[in-house]
């Protein structure tokens, strides 16, 4: 019996240390070759080998990469910031109203989110280039709020939702205004809620490929997965790993280390965008 | 005190309209920025599909009806040949490409994901830095592991070819992502390397929603494993899982950067999204790449619709 139970336990450790390499691996790959240069490179290596930091000095050191963190910081911030403010108030009604049209309401703003990008390029194209906002930060942060703007009014209704009624009645009897109820007593207690909806939204909008990819046309303007994705190496045929996976890292280790600060909340914030649907 | 007195008083009915005024002030904003970045695009694009509107010329274009989509001409010698998306092989390799990507990953990514959201459930020692580890994926970002994994199959140089031939699995190097046998297939292995922690992760919330003690009692009357799986903990989860597969899949549907940055140009993998994008700004045919963003709108509308008119979605979000 307790061999079996032995035998149990290192299947079932078997089992958890294969889902880790496979989840780290990749990762833990591309730092690994962000250490590598020249024909160094070209040596398949499963543990650490050299560490030379050209590769991160290098690209520190192209103007443009700096560039593109800086737009990308730009237009990620003030998406979410933008989406924020017009959701606290929207997700209010739609969590604390009753009124006609509410779920259906719910429903588009659900399909919104859902909807392919692709469907509304052209005609965003269109209306960018009619304001004028062509290759400029603005036309992310106008495209980027058909998904921001959608996912944390859904997010924040579900939160606002699960707020006891009590603190509103008591609010409501006291004569405070919708307004004041918001601002006053629903901000304080929805923070955690705000920082992980927008922690997300921001994620979204650093990693938008599309409509970055389609509304900049300079290298200056573009943010950090379109400057990854077109990294090119000296000559049109040769693709500098070692740059490419230097930027990767740089980009992503701020990420990982956001999420796993925040991994409960995220978790959280996902479930109650999705499982509650 | 006195305040107080008035307000418990006043008739309700007016209060509930105040809160019924209120409510269409918060939410107009939104509704106006919404209507200004989604349906009025999505209304001109629809539009756009119906003309010959070029790129560098927006507003020249023509009414031409179904033209795009589909149209005829009858030649003097009684052939009639056809044109349009609807009779262009690309776009139905694309339309196959995409849904074979999206059966396949989807399927895939909610075996995989309900198997590791069973083993996070389990009470084990480092359960926290498991479930760390497989969150790093999920924020990485797709086009950062596109490159990746682009660098890891490269075909002369890359990790995974140097694992297999060391395990004797294959006999020379394969060009992953070259090659149009393989390069679908290196596509599903990112995508669901990317996106099973999610899947995994709303799966483990279902899970842990379902009371412990079930489990002790199935345990207790000596209930095989197995059969609790099948009989107790799959039904539970099954409306979790059910919005997470419609999300997923909806997602699938219009996937865009990693076929972009993995396998460009490989006739293997285009998707919709990609072949759409193409006509629309490389290629100069806009109204036609419109004509093509339009069915793919059209086609997950359809997949929506159904699912809703299925009734597995609840609409108002009072019972949950």
């Amino acid at each position: 019996m307790t061999n079996k139970t032995l035998r149990n336990n290192i299947a079932f450790y078997a089992i958890v240390v294969v889902i880790v390499l496979i989840s780290v691996f990749p990762f833990y790959y591309a730092i690994l070759t962000s250490f590598k240069t020249g024909t160094d490179l070209f040596k398949v290596n499963y543990f650490p080998s050299s560490f030379d930091f050209r590769n991160y000095i290098d690209i520190l050191n192209n103007g443009k990469f700096i560039r593109s963190t800086l737009n990308s910081i730009f237009i990620a911030s003030t998406t979410v910031v933008f989406a924020l403010f017009l959701a606290v108030t929207a997700s209010y009604a739609l969590a604390r109203v009753r009124f006609r049209g509410r779920g259906l309401l719910l429903m588009t703003i659900l399909a919104v989110s859902m909807f392919p990008q692709i469907a509304v390029l052209a005609g965003l194209f269109e209306l960018i280039r009619f304001i004028g906002i062509y290759n400029t930060p603005w036309a992310m942060i106008l495209s980027y709020t058909i998904f921001t703007l959608p996912f944390t009014v859904w997010v924040l209704t579900t939160f606002m939702r699960d707020l006891p009624v009590e603190i509103e009645e008591a609010a409501i009897v006291d004569g405070a205004t919708p307004w004041v109820i918001i601002t006053q007593i629903f901000m304080p207690l929805l923070w955690p809620a705000l920082v992980t909806t927008g922690l997300l939204a921001f994620i979204g909008a650093w990693n938008e490929f599309l409509f970055a990819l389609t509304f900049t046309a300079s290298e200056t303007m573009r943010t950090v997965p379109v400057a990854i994705a077109m990294l090119s190496g000296s000559s049109q045929y040769e693709t500098p790993w070692g740059l490419i996976m230097a930027a990767s890292v740089l980009v992503t280790v701020p990420l990982v280390i956001l999420v796993l600060i925040f991994q409960r909340k995220i978790v959280s914030g996902l479930t109650a965008g999705g499982v509650k649907g | 005190m006195f305040k107080k007195h008035t307000l418990t008083n006043s008739p309700t009915s007016s209060l509930q309209q105040q809160k019924q005024r209120a409510a269409f002030w918060f939410l107009a904003p939104m509704l106006l920025v919404l209507l200004c970045v989604a349906a009025w695009p999505l209304l001109r694009s629809i539009y756009f599909s119906f003309t010959d509107t070029s790129l560098t010329d927006l507003y020249g274009g023509e009414w031409v009806g179904f033209k795009n989509y589909l149209s005829w001409r009858t030649l003097s010698s009684g052939r009639t040949i056809y044109s349009g998306t609807l009779v262009d092989p690309a776009w139905w390799n694309a339309v196959w490409n995409t849904v074979k990507f999206a059966v396949v990953s989807v399927t895939l990514e909610t075996i995989i994901g309900l198997m590791v959201a069973l083993v996070l459930n389990a009470e084990f020692k480092g359960r926290g830095l498991v479930r760390a580890a497989i969150l790093i994926p999920w924020a990485i970002p797709t086009i950062v592991s596109a490159k990746m994994w682009a660098w890891m199959f490269n075909d002369q140089f890359g990790i995974i070819n140097d694992m297999l031939l060391t395990v004797g699995l294959i006999d020379h190097k394969i060009a992953w992502t070259a090659n149009l046998d393989t390069a679908m297939l290196s596509v599903l292995i990112v995508d669901i390397w990317k996106t099973t922690p999610f899947m995994a992760l709303l799966c483990l919330a279902g899970l842990q929603m379902i009371p412990r003690d079930m489990y002790e009692s199935a345990k207790i009357d000596g209930i095989h494993p197995v059969k609790v799986f099948f009989q107790v903990t799959l039904p539970l989860v099954k409306p979790a899982l059910m919005v997470a597969v419609i999300f997923r899949t909806l997602d699938a549907l219009r996937m865009f950067d990693l076929v972009y940055v993995l396998t460009p140009n490989s006739t293997a993998t285009k998707t919709m999204s990609i072949i759409s994008r193409e006509n629309l700004i490389e290629f100069d045919k806009f109204a036609y790449g419109s004509a093509q963003s339009t069915l793919l709108f059209a086609i997950i509308a359809v997949c929506v619709a159904l699912y809703i008119w299925l009734g597995k979605l609840d609409l108002n979000g009072d019972k949950s």
